[in-house]
């Protein structure tokens, strides 16, 4: 059987739809969690070990749940927070929840990535915790901060083919129904087409805007 | 003004306890340009962090302007480290921002309007000469340049104090010298107290008036440089000394202490001060009846004062040359004979006493 363009329209649609919003609640999460990590490490402008020592486990815990299983397994609390544990919507929840640990490791390398001799000019300037954060770190590793989330974006791409076990629809759900099990190999073919173009398009954006910032 | 009074500082690496710094006493004066000079791992980047408290000692307190620091409350340090400007050997700058936003740094930190800002931010780079890359980035800038950025931002809230660590380590001899007249510029004509840490006694020789000699967690030498130069008391200053003035007796020299020494002897001739060399050797070689031939030289001038040596040989009858040389020790100079056996350098006065007796 053949599959509608509209079909895949409004599964791009649903696609893009989970990764923007899981993107943003998961950037803000994982970079308030990046920078945690960052500053309450030993030696940090904010050296504690109480923060670190259950921010990074936490961490570590949701980075290693594979995303299939963290779909289901935390259902009451998608059901919790959006109302529903079925639909696109509800697929955001989950997403957010691994996407966030993730984004928030790729966060901690960039900062560590900046050099320490930047803190102590920052130190001897007399400058504030605060503003080391945000007048000198996060400026310092913009750029690689936003090959970071080009990264974790990508990642969502390909994490939001699995919404469809719990009714979120998207590009990759088509591929499966329709395309798995109904043995129609076009439309296969078609939804990874466009999630190529998808992901190529996303990590081109990033790399420009990275060369802009470095200005090379 | 930047006192030391008995500073420790023991780096606790869980088994291993590092004394970086053993009971310094120092003290920088009002005015001063003081070098402190170490090979790595003597302890004097430790030390000169320990002014704005990148490191806190762990015994001993350090008075700045006559307040310890490391009493204050943390508001009140962060208003006193506007008072202390400081440069680094890797500059430090932030490769995201523009020439004018890195000097503004300091400032913008401390909520200055933006007027004011840009006042001050131009009237500095004009004092670096940098007025024409504010709107570049450090990555577009040579060494030198970069650490003229670096300059400007450390002077742009106006502090009493300036620290370089290191500041000139990464850039070429030409460069150094640059940066190092800037810096005498900032001293003299802002009135800027400096204290400069180094490995290179070259940065000593041209700018300072102070030094200190740091091994192993101690001062082990400290004093005006010019005493230091003429009279050190420790191996490590003589070799540091040895780097910007040579003082051995080249080889080629020996070459030329032939046998018949009789008519030709050669003598070493320490300097310091105003006897410079050429007017005795020319003085001497007028008054009495030998000839003078410069076989070596090094003299180079510390503070606008000459201070080195000169190799020289002298070439004439045996009475001549004594009363010559009775002459040059007059001058008050050091006069040492180069001789050819083990001692290298025996002390003339041997052979002075001979004579007299011979004469």
């Amino acid at each position: 059987m053949e599959v509608s363009k509209e079909l895949i329209l409004n599964a791009l649609w649903e696609t893009l739809y989970m990764v923007s919003i899981s993107l943003f609640f998961g950037s803000i999460i994982g970079i308030f969690l990046g920078i945690l990590l960052v500053v309450t490490r030993k030696g940090h402008i904010y050296e504690n070990r109480f923060i670190f020592s259950i921010v990074n486990p936490i961490v570590n815990i949701f980075r290693s749940i594979p995303f299939i299983i963290l779909l289901v397994a935390i259902i009451p609390f998608t059901r919790l927070m959006v109302g529903t544990s079925i639909g696109t919507t509800a697929a955001i929840v989950p997403l957010v929840l691994h996407i966030g640990p993730y984004i928030s490791r790729l966060v901690e390398n960039s900062l560590l990535e900046v050099d320490e001799g930047i803190i102590e000019a920052a130190k001897a300037m007399g400058a504030t915790p605060i503003q080391i954060i945000f007048r000198f770190l996060m400026p310092e590793a913009f750029a690689s901060l936003i090959l970071s989330i080009t990264t974790a974006t990508i990642g969502l791409v390909g994490a939001t083919a699995m919404a469809g076990a719990i009714g979120g629809g998207g590009l990759g759900d088509v591929a499966i129904t329709y395309g798995y099990q109904r043995f129609s190999t076009i439309t296969i073919f078609v939804t990874v087409l466009i999630l190529v173009i998808v992901v190529q398009g996303v990590q081109s954006l990033g790399n420009i805007f990275e060369r802009k910032i470095r200005r090379v | 003004m930047i006192e030391f009074r008995r500073v420790s500082k023991v780096f606790d690496g869980g088994e291993k306890k590092v004394e970086a710094l053993k009971e310094i006493n120092i003290t920088v004066e009002k005015g001063d340009i003081f070098g402190v000079i170490g090979f790595s791992g003597a302890g004097k980047s430790t030390l000169i962090r320990t002014v704005n408290l990148l490191e806190y000692p762990t015994s001993g307190e350090v008075i700045v302007e006559g307040k310890d620091l490391a009493k204050m409350s943390e508001k009140d340090l962060r208003e006193a480290k506007k008072n202390i400007g400081m440069i680094f050997q890797h500059f430090n700058l932030l490769n995201s921002k523009t020439v004018f936003d890195n000097v503004a740094m300091p400032l913008l930190l401390g909520k200055k309007k933006k007027k004011e800002i840009e006042e001050r931010v131009n009237e500095i780079l004009r004092f670096v000469g940098l007025e024409d890359k504010a709107m570049n980035y450090p990555n577009q800038l040579s060494g030198g340049q970069k650490q003229r950025v670096g300059i400007a931002r450390a002077l742009a809230t106006n502090p009493s104090i300036l620290l370089c660590d290191e500041a000139t380590s990464a850039l070429d001899p030409q460069t150094t010298k640059a940066i190092l007249n800037l810096l005498k510029r900032i001293n003299e004509e802002y009135k800027i107290t400096i204290l400069i840490i180094t490995h290179e006694m070259e940065v000593i020789k041209e700018i300072c008036n102070r030094v200190a000699v740091m091994e192993d967690g101690s001062v082990i030498e400290s004093g005006n440089v010019i005493d230091i130069f003429a009279r050190p008391r420790t191996e490590t200053t003589r070799n540091f000394i040895r780097s910007v003035v040579r003082d051995e007796v080249p080889s080629s020299v020996y070459g030329l202490l032939n046998e018949d020494a009789y008519f030709s002897r050669i003598f070493k001739i320490d300097f310091l001060g105003l006897s410079s060399g050429q007017p005795i050797v020319s003085k001497t070689a007028k008054r009495f009846n030998v000839e003078i031939n410069v076989l070596f030289g090094n003299i180079t001038e510390l503070q606008g004062i000459p201070f080195g040596n000169l190799i020289v040989e002298i070439i004439g009858n045996e009475d001549e040359i004594d009363r010559a040389l009775q002459f040059i020790k007059n001058q008050n100079v050091k006069v040492k004979e180069v001789t050819k056996d083990g001692s290298k350098q025996r002390a003339h006065f041997k052979r002075l006493v001979g004579n007299a007796v011979h004469g």
